[in-house]
């Protein structure tokens, strides 16, 4: 972060902060997305290993959640270790998480009839420790609860993910509501890159980083992610030419 | 036919499909059964076999289903599956799986699942379905209309009280007990108290020989869960050592709790692997240790290590390259224990979508297969297909328009088709049917996987319809 080097005080009272809220043993933990800009506007250049994320669908995906579930598996994808996922809807296709570099091997699924379970079997994940992500799909996340999971992911240093998925799009509106996850994205789905022949491009989703904790809003237009679970920082003026150059598939 | 022998007496004791139907009822002379039909073939009852037959299923159902297992002599088996139906996703699955079971074993059985023993021995009995389950608080309800030779009475008491002209249960039990203690002994009273739940029945559990159990009376009824949490701890030291000198783990652990007034509970904890660890054993049994009812006080609590394996010691390499893999199995037993659904999910060799996901245990080898496709799937794929209005050229374009769940989407981009052809080995209704699948992608920049039964010129082949299948990130 340019602004920390720059200035030490300043950085010397964020590290006291940190230690004061009780992060101090994983700080330099981060998963990062290695696009420079993306990973300038988060906290400690990428997302907190030890902590709880919020990702939902924009638009009509708030139901479906395909787009935020895909960006989740890019995300879990580039942990080391077994991934739960928990979940109500049995409704996620595996080839298409393998194809965003989530080995079908790695993801063990909980699957729970009532919303409360899936909360208790999230928190059991992210407690155990020896996890590389824990996901789960809620449809409502209190702020009590997300407090706890947020402790819980601190203690293990586990990345947990709560994937919000609601009944209808007017629900959405939930989303609004505080919680104590670290950073809030909402992912929807803008019309994919062209291609110089008729078909379908690489798909293009709009991520609005909603919240981030010690961090600042924005949003960024991402290429969908590729076999690796890695994401690209998609050009905002589209010509179709020069989409392969700008392109940031490194690390 | 089987023919039972109690002195010069000859009855019939048990009969197959064929001498049914030929009017051959249980409880005849045998004599009259030769009479009615001739040729008929007579074998003469092994009671000691069938016991030891009942005995041996009775000890699987030990390992399998429940701590608490009896034969309930001579042709039953009682068992008290609370706290220990969850390892089987509750009541019914587990009393329809366990029917079943036994009827791929090739033994006809009726199972049913009541408050009490005398009454689950009656429905099993006398209902003509061959499971049952009767929900908390309802037994005298389903109760009534019973014979009363579901009662366990002596077959003499059973006739008397047939003289008597009773038939039902609900009969006997709305009539005054007195004179019928004067005619026919207390029996009657105790068995119908038994059956209504005023009367305790304890089951008494078997045991092999081999069964690793520990036990710890009190002196003083404890009830308190800090208390039973300090016990099950020091119970399960005791049966990791006794595990220990044998070399096994366990996988089932079965806590019984006796309580002051005669009756029992049981817990029940499962691993999917041998286990012999002290703390996530404890761990396992403490986490249901609110679904204990103290009730007057615990005098006894016995531990068990009812299904036990080799466990296999291993070393653990610390090296500097290799990462170490962790064992997620503990985490899977706790939620196992809660009840959750674990699987994975593996490529099996089929081609039409629907069918190409298995689930898997989710400690099952690790095979690293892929599925072989290379067109993009769409990440949430919909139960049933739904159908779509689709304005589409035919017989290979990707359609222009279509109107899903009310709402109209005109269609910029499109791919496709990819063709699956039905797999006639599943089902012949198959043998021609065509799916075209196309991806297509609306003005808002969402994603389909969309479908067109057949292929769009051999109406052999499908319908023409279009059906929605999945939604794209």
């Amino acid at each position: 972060m340019p602004i920390t080097a720059a200035n030490p005080v300043i950085s010397e009272l964020q590290d006291r902060i940190r230690r004061m809220e009780g992060g101090a043993a994983r700080k330099g933990d981060v998963l990062s997305f290695g696009i420079a800009e993306i990973d300038a506007k988060l906290p400690g250049g990428g997302l907190a290993c030890g902590a709880l994320h919020e990702v939902a669908g924009g638009g009509g995906d708030a139901v479906h959640g395909a787009a935020a579930a895909l960006f989740v598996a890019g995300i879990v994808a580039r942990t080391k270790g077994d991934v739960l996922w928990c979940l109500t809807r049995p409704d996620l296709f595996a080839p298409a998480l393998a194809q965003a570099g989530l080995h079908h091997d790695r993801v063990i699924y909980v699957e729970a009839d009532r919303e409360e379970d899936v909360l208790t079997n999230f928190e059991e994940g992210l407690r155990f420790g020896g996890l590389g992500a824990v996901v789960a799909e809620l449809v409502r996340l209190p702020m009590t609860a997300s407090r706890r999971l947020q402790l819980a992911a601190e203690a293990s240093g586990t990345i947990g993910i709560a994937l919000r998925r609601w009944r209808r799009p007017t629900e959405a509106a939930d989303f609004g509501q505080p919680t104590a996850a670290t950073t809030r994205w909402r992912i929807s789905v803008l019309p994919s890159e062209p291609l110089p022949v008729p078909g379908i491009g690489r798909a293009r989703w709009l991520a609005e980083l909603i919240r981030a904790r010690a961090g600042e809003a924005a949003e960024f237009e991402i290429g969908a992610c590729d076999a690796t679970g890695r994401i690209s920082l998609s050009p905002h003026a589209i010509n179709g030419q020069d989409q392969a150059r700008r392109s940031r598939n490194f690390g | 036919m089987v023919v039972s022998r109690s002195g010069s007496k000859r009855t019939v004791a048990a009969i197959d499909a064929a001498a049914f139907k030929a009017g051959v009822r249980i409880g005849m002379p045998a004599a009259k059964a030769q009479a009615m039909i001739s040729g008929l073939h007579l074998v003469d009852a092994d009671r000691q076999g069938d016991a030891e037959a009942v005995e041996r299923l009775a000890l699987w159902m030990l390992r399998q289903y429940t701590p608490v297992v009896a034969t309930d002599s001579p042709d039953g088996i009682v068992m008290d599956t609370e706290g220990a139906d969850h390892l089987r996703g509750g009541e019914v699955p587990m009393l329809t799986g366990l029917v079943n079971a036994l009827r791929g074993r090739g033994l006809q059985a009726r199972g049913a699942i009541a408050d009490t023993w005398g009454s689950a021995h009656a429905i099993a009995r006398a209902m003509p379905r061959e499971v049952t389950i009767v929900p908390v608080g309802d037994t005298a309800k389903a109760i009534v209309n019973l014979p009363i030779s579901s009662l366990r009475l002596p077959p003499d008491i059973v006739s008397g009280l047939t003289v008597l002209g009773f038939r039902t249960v609900g009969e006997l039990s709305a009539t005054p007990r007195a004179p019928l203690a004067l005619r026919f002994g207390p029996e009657v009273g105790r068995r119908l108290d038994q059956m209504f739940g005023r009367l305790a029945e304890p089951i008494d559990p078997i045991r092999t020989a081999d069964l690793i159990e520990v036990a710890r009376s009190f002196s003083e009824p404890i009830g308190a869960a800090e208390t039973i949490a300090k016990y099950i701890g020091k119970l399960v030291v005791e049966l990791c050592a006794g595990l220990e000198t044998r070399g096994q783990g366990v996988r089932r652990a079965d806590l019984i709790i006796y309580r002051v007034d005669n009756t029992l509970q049981s817990l029940r904890a499962g691993t999917a692997k041998p286990v012999r660890d002290i703390s996530h054993l404890t761990k396992l049994l403490c986490s249901s240790i609110e679904k204990i009812d103290p009730g007057f006080g615990i005098e006894k609590l016995s531990l068990a290590a009812t299904m036990i394996e080799p466990f296999e010691e291993k070393q653990s390499i610390s090296s500097l390259i290799e990462e170490t893999v962790v064992d997620v199995t503990p985490l899977l037993d706790s939620l196992g224990n809660r009840g959750q659904r674990m699987y994975r999910l593996a490529p099996v060799e089929s081609d039409v979508p629907e069918r190409n996901v298995g689930r898997v245990s989710p400690i099952a080898e690790k095979l690293g297969q892929d599925w072989p496709t290379r067109w993009p799937r769409p990440s949430r794929i919909l139960a049933h297909p739904e159908r779509i209005e689709v304005i589409a050229l035919t017989p290979d374009h990707p359609p222009a328009s279509m109107t899903w769940r009310g709402k109209r989407r005109r269609i910029k981009r499109g791919d496709g088709p990819e063709r699956i052809f039905g797999e006639w080995w599943v089902r012949s209704s198959e043998m021609e049917a065509v799916r075209d699948y196309y991806s297509v992608e609306d003005e808002d920049g969402n994603r389909f996987w969309v479908y067109r039964s057949g292929d769009g010129v051999d109406p052999a082949t499908g319908t023409t319809e279009w059906f929605l299948h999945g939604i794209y990130g």
